[in-house]
């Protein structure tokens, strides 16, 4: 499932449903984003814009290309865009497969293309203004450890 | 044909879209993006790093070479920071 949302969740309540009624899974993995603060350079707001068609679209085809890589039973996606302050979930990422290794990597592949693929951009809040978050090259390296392949959803 | 922007591009040009016409000669999103850069020096001038931005046509992420034949809206995204 893909949810796109201003909405605040529950990442338990999300993390129950999703691995509900999966006799045949032996591991779930969940990451779950935060907004962050840190003493030095306090922000009071995370401000996601995105581009909800394109992020639907690009999200499901990171998805289908995660689960059959890793054999997923089932992955499942959720990221807020609007106003966020910290403390406040951002996204979650949740894998369900029969071991643990395919859980993990599902988890990580789905987080790597998901940092560079999905049409979401942020903005930090802090006492000085407000300032657009730069793309991290770590990140583009992060997504070369699986080849890097893109996922052009053009079919 | 839409054309829209997101993030710090469309900041910079004040506007998150365009209604365009372009002529029937232009073959793909590349010539596209060079055909909207020549007609606005804004654009020409936040896209001087054409490399780091990423085309989607008709909410589909895509090459830069993909025939524009068929495109209802083309964007234009700045280096994606989710996650």
């Amino acid at each position: 499932m893909i949810t796109i949302t201003k909405d605040p969740f529950d990442p338990g309540a999300l993390l129950t449903a999703f691995q509900a009624g999966h006799p045949h899974a032996g591991a779930a993995v969940t990451f779950t984003g935060m907004v962050r603060s840190v003493p030095g350079r306090p922000i009071s707001a995370l401000i996601l814009e995105c581009y909800p068609e394109l992020a639907q679209n690009q999200i499901a085809a990171i998805r289908a290309a995660a689960i059959a890589r890793f054999s997923l039973i089932d992955a499942a996606i959720l990221h807020r865009y609007g106003r966020l302050v910290p403390g406040e979930p951002i996204m979650q990422v949740m894998t369900l497969a029969a071991h643990r290794q395919a859980a993990f990597d599902g988890a990580q592949y789905l987080m790597d293309y998901l940092k560079t693929d999905a049409p979401f951009w942020k903005q930090e809040e802090t006492s000085e203004g407000v300032a657009w978050v730069e793309a991290k090259a770590a990140d583009d390296r992060a997504k070369e450890r699986w080849g890097g392949e893109d996922h052009p959803t053009s079919s | 044909m839409k054309i829209l922007y997101f993030a710090w591009l469309r900041e910079r040009l004040n506007r998150s879209s365009d209604d365009v016409s372009p002529p029937a000669d232009l073959a793909t999103l590349a010539d596209l993006v060079d055909w909207l850069r020549a007609n606005d020096e804004a654009l020409d001038f936040a896209m001087a790093n054409p490399a780091q931005f990423k085309l989607s046509k008709n909410a589909r992420l895509v090459p830069w070479d993909t025939p524009l034949a068929g495109a209802e809206t083309v964007a234009i995204l700045p280096p994606m920071t989710g996650g």
